[in-house]
């Protein structure tokens, strides 16, 4: 394993806030000192190296599910409740997160908490994102302490708000770089009832990529489509009869194709695994997350193919997960600027996690950061340098 | 008088208005430019009405490159700009000031590229709502986002009020189905964000231009998701006797585990109005619900059946389901046309608080005390399954003060939505309508992080600076701004 598990185990939590109010007041002296400050959750996605900072600060200690509405598909929650109390609380009313958040210790070998603060702040979406969405689509409303100390409440727990500035899709994917969540309210939907998978095993990239244009384009509302290792797979949820309803509209539609049916926990196994990228847990490389126009897909799997290492697809086309040796400018050139996440380093730099955005939009986002974090305190250098 | 105050124009501005004018003729075409006092007041005001005021000039540009030099022009100047779509918000959103330029994007009207592979349209922001999925009709693809207004209402307004529609209960509003977007800055700079990608490598700018009231830049060019039709969908209408027992209907069939396409609500007022406009053949009762499933034959039948177990435990005064597309529209029919129908019944402020579903019973039942208590009638019609209300308070606008007792009774029932913990508006926007109540649902410092955001994206303050804060809370930004 080139990462290294203990330094993730031997990170200090010296600062745990009790409170909001607590946060705030060390932020605010931070922010009067310039001092800057690593932020977790419970720590499971903080690459060594990837924060310059003299505090390690904590929200795990901000926890606890504050309302939980199911007849209103409702859930506000603190950023330090772990992700699965939350989703066992849910499960409890048979609803669920439908974005479907994945956990990163498989492939990063890390131990600790995933946390609701945490998903939200890394937009954390898996396979589920082409049908449903993803994190941001159903987070409601945040609280936050931003870079001066200041509480701000933004959005609210209803489903349609327009009051004002959506902040709450800019703390969403900021990795902490903007401000330090202390609650948030998220929409929950309705856990279907059943599920069903379809296997198209032996195609290439390219049959794979034609069979979820084919299935997305149909109205069967196909919630999973990924490929790995010559695999093609296609999820259909809903009530029962539903699901072998079209199950076998989507094997008509795909007729040529050799399928197998997997169900029930079988299926949910197959997309465990495949949301948590457990295929690629054992490399020992650097961890890729790739967004790409879905019919790109079959090409920048070549052009990583030639790099040397295993990919694989998820999200209809839209996302290719790479593993592989190559440093890191060969890869963001095989699959065009902007687009490649590093979310294992590797033996790769740290400095490397975030593609460069193009001058425009880079020079609004470093304003951003500036008008959120004066001091420039919160998670120095991991985004957005 | 109508109640809410807009600031003094600037005289210095004024007094430049020829030299404005000449340099705007200057960089577009000619009759892009409109500055003729007969011509510009068909821009004096948007859907509400009771606002009226003619900017200094209006600029059509016919693209993105004329609207990047009108923009320059103004910035250069220090002339206010009022971004403009179809001029349908409801909020002000396109009420202009004497001294600003209106600059509207209604003549940018192309389709771009149409790709269902990747499942995604992009289209110059003047084209109407209805128009992209009437472009993709052929292809078995449409775009959700649905709002009432979708006949006239622009791509480009769609983003700037983060508009939804009926069907947004299961496919979400407009920034659930935004890819990318081409903007001009206010300073005349234009920059693409997003694209064809789920996600960006980066923070979600796009997330915070939608719903930003043409505050931030002027969108002309969008990049959507699109979705494939649904096989079939159907609605199903059910009665009460008691408008609480139908909000919690509406509860229960959320907590039931189904998720309708769309749950309206329409009150006895509503009713009674639309049955005289459109004969729709509605039930006398307190109120209706109309539930609309989508799927196969089979999917649909399954759900109605769930949906009808979970109504008759309350005792639903009528269950109606309809059987073929003629009794599908029939029971569509009174839900379109509710806002028609209500206009014959005389002048209305239509207002857009959104509560939480579970306090729906309540807040309905506070809205009908109030109603009382301001000797105005309310006729409720809205979107119950996210709780996104529209109130329609019914009043007599050449009765004096008639048309300010209803603008606070509106304002009391949007404060009674902030206070069971919704807000002051769903999908309208806030506009200049609903600008001095934001103290009421944000902080001092809420605010104060959203104007500095502000002016992050326009320094000088000039896009649409007088609406969303209050005149008070945004004076100092506007202050500080150069000016000409």
């Amino acid at each position: 394993m080139s990462i290294d598990e203990s330094a993730i185990k031997a990170l200090p939590y010296p600062v745990s806030p009790a409170d909001e109010a607590e946060l705030a007041a060390f932020v605010g002296e931070s922010h009067a000192r310039a001092t800057p400050m690593c932020i977790a959750g419970g720590g499971t996605r903080v690459q060594p190296g990837s924060v310059e900072a003299e505090h390690m600060v904590t929200t795990r200690n901000m926890s606890g599910i504050v309302t939980y509405e199911p007849g209103a598909l409702t859930l506000i929650a603190r950023a330090g409740t772990p992700l699965q109390e939350v989703e066992d609380v849910l499960a409890e009313e048979g609803q669920t997160l439908a974005f479907e958040p994945m956990d990163h210790r498989e492939i990063l070998g890390s131990i600790g908490t995933p946390t609701v603060g945490g998903m939200v702040s890394a937009n954390v979406s898996g396979p589920r994102r082409i049908q449903a969405g993803a994190c941001r689509d159903h987070l409601l409303g945040v609280r936050f302490v931003d870079g001066r100390g200041r509480t701000i409440k933004n959005g609210g727990r209803v489903m349609k708000n327009v009051t004002g500035l959506d902040l709450g899709k800019l703390l969403c994917g900021s990795y902490g770089t903007l401000g330090v969540l202390t609650e948030v309210a998220l929409k929950t939907l309705p856990l279907a009832e059943t599920e069903k998978s379809l296997r198209i095993a032996g195609v290439t990239p390219r049959e794979a990529l034609e069979v979820f244009v084919a299935a997305l384009a149909t109205s069967f509302e196909v919630s999973g489509a990924a490929f790995h290792a010559g695999t093609a797979w296609l999820r259909v949820e809903g009530f029962e009869a539903q699901v072998d309803y079209r199950v076998g509209r989507l094997k008509e539609l795909l007729f040529d194709r050799e399928i197998d049916v997997v169900a029930h926990a079988a299926s949910r196994s197959v997309w465990r695994d495949l949301r948590n990228v457990k295929h690629l847990a054992a490399s020992e490389h650097a961890i890729w997350r790739i967004l790409v126009k879905p019919t790109d897909a079959p090409d920048v799997m070549e052009a990583l193919d030639q790099l040397g290492g295993e990919a694989s697809v998820d999200w209809g086309g839209g996302l290719v997960w790479f593993s592989g040796a190559a440093p890191s400018v060969a890869v963001r050139r095989a699959v065009g600027a902007g687009r490649a996440i590093l979310l294992r380093c590797g033996s790769l730099p740290a400095a490397d996690l975030f593609p460069a955005e193009n001058s425009a939009v880079a020079q609004i986002s470093a304003a951003l950061r500036k008008t959120f974090d004066p001091a420039g305190i919160f998670n120095p250098g991991l985004m957005g340098n | 008088m109508p109640t809410i105050a807009m600031p003094e124009p600037d005289l210095g501005i004024l007094a430049r208005a020829s030299q404005i004018i000449e340099r705007l003729t200057a960089v577009v075409s000619a009759e892009a430019v409109i500055s003729d006092p007969q011509e510009t007041r068909a821009y004096e005001c948007d859907a509400l009405a009771a606002y009226r005021c003619p900017p200094l000039a209006v600029v059509l540009p016919r693209n993105t490159e004329e609207v990047s030099a009108a923009m320059k022009v103004c910035h250069e100047m220090g002339v206010p700009v009022i971004p403009r779509g179809a001029g349908t918000s409801l909020a002000g959103g396109a009420l202009p000031t004497a001294d600003s330029v209106v600059i509207g994007i209604m003549r940018l009207r192309d389709i771009l590229e149409i790709d269902t592979a990747n499942r995604f349209v992009r289209v110059q922001t003047g084209v109407t709502n209805l128009s992209v999925s009437a472009e993709l009709e052929a292809s078995g693809f449409f775009y959700a986002p649905d709002p009432s207004s979708q006949l006239a209402c622009t791509i480009a307004g769609n983003i700037a009020m983060n508009s939804g529609g009926a069907h947004c209960l299961k496919y979400g509003v407009t920034t659930n189905n935004l890819m990318g977007l081409r903007m001009v800055m206010a300073s005349g700079e234009v920059v693409d964000l997003g694209g064809p990608l789920l996600g960006s490598g980066g923070l979600d700018i796009l997330g915070v231009l939608c719903g930003s009231e043409g505050q931030l830049g002027i969108v002309t060019e969008a990049t959507l998701r699109i979705l494939p039709k649904p096989e079939g969908a159907r609605p199903i209408l059910i009665g009460f006797d008691s408008a609480e027992t139908a909000g919690e209907c509406v509860a229960r069939i959320i907590r039931s585990g189904l998720l309708p396409v769309a749950i309206e609500y329409m009150d006895d007022v509503c009713l009674r109005a639309v049955d005289a406009f459109a004969n729709a053949g509605y039930p006398k009762c307190a109120a209706v619900l109309i539930v609309e499933v989508e799927g196969s034959e089979d999917e649909v039948l399954y759900q109605i059946e769930r949906i009808r177990q979970v109504a008759e435990e309350l005792k639903p005064v009528e269950f109606r389901t309809s059987r073929n597309a003629d009794e599908s529209l029939a029971i569509w029919k009174g839900r379109k046309s509710a806002f028609g129908a209500m206009g014959r019944l005389g002048d209305y402020l239509c207002l857009d608080g959104t509560v939480p579903v579970s306090k729906l019973p309540s807040t309905l039942k506070r809205i009908g005390e109030l109603s009382k208590d301001y000797g105005l009638e309310v006729a409720n019609v809205f979107h119950a399954g996210d709780g996104n209300m529209h109130p329609l308070i019914l009043f007599n606008a050449n009765a004096p003060g008639e048309l300010e007792r209803a603008e606070a009774f509106g304002a009391d029932i949007l404060r009674l939505c902030v206070d069971v913990g919704g807000c002051l508006t769903g999908e309208h926007g806030v506009g200049i309508e609903k600008r001095d109540l934001m103290t009421k649902q944000y902080s001092a410092d809420d605010l104060a992080i959203q104007m500095e955001i502000k002016s992050v994206f326009d320094p000088d303050w000039l896009l649409n600076s007088t609406k969303v804060f209050p005149l008070e809370a945004s004076k100092p930004y506007r202050d500080k701004a150069v000016r000409g």
